[in-house]
């Protein structure tokens, strides 16, 4: 009796959010078009300049993450090691001081610094995608059970297949976690670049607050959020694809 | 040095702006609490509700804050709050739910149960286990989910400089449109530092608010 009613409760609530996703749909399209979305975005032109900035956001995000995730791997795995292993508490606590300062600001510091244009940005990006990969291969690896460790050490590995093979292995979702969010922030910072000179999507939603033009505010705000979105979700995806089934298990 | 001679020209003007900063920053925080914390207590009793209502507050922090503010503009021109304060802490609460509510959730859930147990043993009522034992016992959790709130809307109040909310990140706007580097530089280094001293701040309040014997 009252899971029939539990479950007829749940149909009607998936049913309405069905219908309330329908309706958000038709509306943002009548939106869209009396915005002058859609007109902006069938100019030629206009849509040949949304894509090229689309590339260069792209741009600044891909050259900044492929950096960050080297060093930030590397620093983590070099720090967990157990040489550096003393440095851990310390490291940590610079990546979370690191981690507090505010994205605008270490634009505006790395343009004070460097100048301004795509480099600085990318700069920019690059160090602040870094502390939170860092963070998490450090904290993820140090997590791993020392027993399973030892059992390791039992079974004769070398340290090299003992990183490969269990250490990794044991702290992909804390890792790959930390790319996310490196991810995501990357993505909604690069938006800033276009104020230090890096262009982007920034380019369109600050010249439409200035211009109070919704379309272009919305023609640069959308493709940022869907992006963001987007990588969020195929990291995700690679998550279930890549960190073995244990493991997955037991998170 | 400039910095220096800059702050010194304009010190009633960085007063003024860290003050708007930290009031907005303030207020946003309290009216997240006032909604997060129930919610978050709310949502433990329904697993099915706290997946959606912490699956939809991730998703709110997925989407960059300058986007956001720009989906909101035409919205709330409408009402003609497009920019200003409205908008700007409209986003620092969105943007403060999800470490609050996910902290608040988890915390409950952590409580050991032997202790709900034994205070329901000693005939507390409901209420009275959740304002005796439970919260109590959350205390520390969820004021490191504020401070994880707060040091993030900081960086975005700064950034809501560009929508027309005031604060520090004034500074850093008007210092990259005239190409006044100390005044970029007072506005990207006082921003920091109000983020660094409040993260401080709570990291002291979270060790002091911890009830004594959960230290332990």
């Amino acid at each position: 009796m009252n899971m029939k009613e539990g479950t007829f409760i749940d149909q009607t609530v998936a049913k309405g959010v069905r219908f309330l996703l329908v309706a958000l749909l038709i509306i943002t399209g009548i939106a869209a078009e009396r915005i002058g979305l859609v007109e902006y975005l069938s100019d030629p032109w206009e849509r040949e300049y949304v894509l090229f900035l689309v590339r260069q956001h792209l741009y600044l995000v891909a050259v900044s993450m492929a950096l960050a995730l080297v060093t930030g791997l590397a620093a983590g795995i070099i720090v967990s090691r157990k040489r550096f292993r003393k440095f851990a508490g310390i490291v940590m606590y610079v990546i979370g001081l690191g981690q507090t300062i505010p994205s605008l600001a270490v634009l505006a510091l790395t343009m004070s610094f460097l100048g301004i244009g795509s480099k600085p940005a990318i700069v920019a990006l690059f160090i602040y995608s870094t502390l939170p990969i860092a963070r998490n291969t450090l904290a993820g690896i140090l997590s791993v059970s020392p027993s399973i460790i030892d059992a390791a050490k039992g079974v004769g590995m070398s340290p090299t297949r003992i990183l490969l093979e269990v250490e990794i292995p044991n702290a992909l979702n804390v890792i790959l976690t930390g790319i996310r969010i490196a991810l995501v922030i990357n993505i909604g910072t690069a938006a800033l670049g276009y104020l230090i000179g890096a262009g982007g999507l920034g380019d369109l939603i600050f010249t439409g607050i200035n211009l109070m033009r919704t379309e272009l505010l919305l023609a640069g705000a959308l493709p940022v959020i869907l992006l963001a979105l987007v990588g969020d979700y195929l990291l995700e995806l690679l998550g279930v694809i890549i960190v073995p089934k244990g493991i997955r298990m037991a998170a | 040095m400039s910095l220096w001679v800059f702050l010194q020209d304009n010190l009633s003007m960085a007063l003024f702006l860290t003050w708007e900063h930290l009031w907005m920053v303030g207020l946003s925080l309290l009216i997240a609490i006032v909604t997060g914390v129930p919610l978050g207590i709310l949502i433990t009793k329904n697993r099915k509700l706290a997946q959606k209502v912490i699956g939809g507050a991730n998703v709110i922090m997925t989407i960059p804050s300058i986007a956001l503010f720009g989906l909101m503009l035409p919205l709330l021109a409408v009402f003609g709050h497009g920019l200003g304060k409205v908008p700007a802490i409209i986003a620092l609460v969105l943007y403060s739910e999800l470490p609050i509510i996910r902290n608040t959730y988890i915390a409950i859930k952590n409580v050991d149960p032997a202790l709900v147990d034994a205070g329901r043993g000693m005939g507390m009522t409901k209420w009275q286990l959740l304002r005796e034992v439970e919260i109590p016992l959350a205390i520390p959790v969820i004021i490191a989910g504020l401070r994880t709130a707060a040091v993030m809307i900081i960086g975005i109040a700064a950034i809501a400089a560009y929508v027309g909310a005031g604060g520090l990140g004034v500074f850093i706007q008007q210092g990259i449109a005239r190409s006044h580097e100390a005044m970029v530089l007072a506005g990207a280094l006082g921003v920091s530092l109000l983020a660094i001293v409040v993260d401080l701040g709570m990291g002291f309040l979270e060790r002091r608010l911890t009830p004594r014997g959960v230290k332990a």
